[in-house]
């Protein structure tokens, strides 16, 4: 064997060594750095008392001591290492300098979403005045923001980029032009509906390739579901800062509601959009997921309430009720349970067997399914009656589409279950099903106002 | 030999604060001047010698500082502060009066 052949053993091992001892919480890089200056030390001591190579650095990795014991004895010394801290930057030095230009972009995307908000009112559009128009645009102010911001990440090209800016455009033009009666139905279905609908355009961006080649489409999912929990939490974090804002002015007689309403809560909200995003972006390896643990947490809670009530509707015999708003509300229970399914499976091993949990999953959807086929019923019957206003169609039309969902989620769990289908069969029809909702969204911001005679 | 546990945590103190006493050192030199000490008797699983450097740089009683090796590679080295010195004399203080006891009782018994 040649010397360079033997040093390369040598190396391999030592930064096999290195890699095992840097996935210890409370080993830092710094310490491995120290501990493998010691291990170097020890080897070469052995080496020149005659051992060979490999031989010198067992021994070197046996004296220095069980690893799990080790990172024990770290872990003691260094508490606080065991909770990971998100705010601070990676050891790596190459990794920190990236990590720094990615928080400064972010931030001054963040302020620009801030500016964006507060740039209508330059020519005489004041929130508190016209509302309904920051309604339709809200999406409009961050999302390209965040696009802007998936697209550097991602390094799109030019082509991708425009196309996405054409999007944005075609939303910003048929929210504004349309001639919205006051206060009607279709105007805030528009509100509604165009956040879904451009979101799918942020999904391009993330994942900064051809959607539906794309293995990242599961990550954006996962972003997806962090980024609404990170954006809860700076939410809440807002209001203490809110409601602080306005006690303490309070005190003093001094009223701060209009700063308040007119620049913390709109430029906060829009920022915050894109903080979020770039924590979510930040964080990635550095804390668990958090949907998939809510996930696990509400699904068998979830089923053990529809599964009650529709004993409960049996045993009382009591119709459902159907109020104006009861389609909704149907819908939104379908929407969780999808998002329940899509957050398990998003977390899943693919490769594993069926558990207890796809069982209890199944269960979930299956109950889901029957109670909203027994509100259809209900509905079904008092349609004419009720009338079609735009509204109702447009809940009718998300609640088929869910209900859709569900239905194949269903059958590929069903078939999963058996035996007679891999997961990635049912990963793969969630996955593909989602820019359905993202399409009809945008059929409800451009079609429906002329339909409905923008009524 | 193997030395029980608790005796090792209590006596490391004293032991590492005695050897950077007599001049700066980094760990692999300090284990095996522990090593040479006890004429090999003194068995320690060589990377719980960290954990207590580092322990011992929080209470400030030694400051750390990153250097290189002889042959250029990083290396830690540590020196004793001035409060290190201070607990020092304070251990060797504890420590002759537990050997004086023993040596006492186990001289009286072996007589």
């Amino acid at each position: 064997m040649n010397p360079s052949a033997v040093d390369a053993t040598l190396e391999g091992q030592i930064s096999q060594w290195r890699e095992y001892l840097r996935r210890r919480a409370a080993i830092h890089g710094s310490d491995v750095a120290e501990l493998e200056d010691h291990l170097r030390s020890q080897v070469a001591t052995l080496m020149e008392s005659g051992l060979a190579e490999d031989e010198a650095f067992l021994v070197a990795v046996k004296r220095m001591g069980n690893l799990d014991a080790l990172s024990r004895e770290f872990a003691r010394e260094h508490s606080e290492r065991l909770w990971k801290q998100l705010v601070m930057a990676p050891a790596d030095d190459d990794r920190s300098q990236s990590w720094h230009r990615d928080a400064l972009v972010a931030f001054l995307l963040a302020l620009a979403a801030a500016i964006a908000v507060k740039t209508p009112a330059v020519f005489g559009l004041h929130i508190d005045h016209d509302a309904p128009f920051y309604a339709r645009n809200a999406s409009l102010f961050v999302f390209p923001l965040l696009t802007v911001y998936f697209a550097w990440k991602r390094r799109l090209d030019f082509i991708t980029g425009t196309w996405l800016a054409l999007g944005f455009a075609a939303g910003a033009l048929f929210v504004n032009v349309y001639p919205f009666a006051p206060r009607s139905d279709t105007q805030g279905l528009s509100a509604l509906h165009l956040p879904i609908a451009l979101w799918l355009l942020v999904g391009f961006a993330y994942v900064g390739g051809p959607w539906f080649a794309s293995e990242r489409r599961m990550d954006f999912v996962r972003f997806s579901g962090e980024q609404f929990i990170y954006y809860v939490l700076i939410a809440l974090g807002g209001g203490v800062l809110t409601a602080f804002t306005l006690m303490i002015f309070e005190a003093i007689h001094v009223r701060a509601e209009w700063f308040v309403g007119l620049w913390l809560v709109p430029c906060g909200a829009a920022a915050g959009v894109v903080v979020a995003a770039w924590l979510v972006e930040a964080k990635q390896s550095v804390i668990e997921s958090m949907a998939p643990v809510l996930t696990r947490l509400f699904t068998p809670l979830f089923t053990l309430v529809l599964l009650v009530f529709i004993v409960a509707m049996l045993w009382t015999g009591k119709p459902i009720d159907v109020g104006r708003d009861v389609l909704i509300g149907f819908d939104l229970l379908l929407a969780l349970v999808v998002a329940l399914v899509l957050y398990a499976a998003s977390s899943r091993d693919r490769q594993a067997p069926p558990n207890l949990f796809d069982g209890l999953q199944l269960l979930l959807i299956g109950s889901a399914i029957v109670v909203d086929a027994l509100a259809l019923i209900a509905i079904a019957a008092r349609i004419s009656e009720l009338g079609f206003t735009p509204n109702r169609v447009a809940a009718l039309g998300e609640n088929l589409l869910l209900l859709a969902n569900l239905a194949g989620a269903a059958w590929f769990y069903a078939r999963f279950l058996c035996g007679r289908a891999d997961f990635g069969a049912l990963e793969r029809w969630l996955i593909a099903y989602l820019p359905v909702y993202c399409l009809w969204a945008a059929f409800v911001v451009v079609g429906f106002p002329p339909m409905f005679d923008f009524g | 030999m193997i030395l029980n546990k608790d005796l090792v945590a209590a006596s490391a103190t004293p032991l590492v604060l005695a050897i950077l006493a007599e001049g700066d050192s980094y760990g692999y030199a300090i284990i095996k001047r522990v090593a040479d000490l006890s004429g090999g008797e003194w068995q320690w699983t060589d990377g719980m010698l960290y954990p207590v450097l580092h322990r011992l740089e929080r209470q400030k009683l030694v400051a750390a500082k990153w250097g290189q090796s002889e042959i250029g590679r990083k290396r830690k080295y540590y020196r004793i502060t001035k409060d290190g010195l201070a607990q020092l004399e304070l251990q060797r203080q504890q420590w002759r009066v537990v050997d004086r006891t023993l040596h006492g009782i186990w001289s009286q018994a072996m007589a």
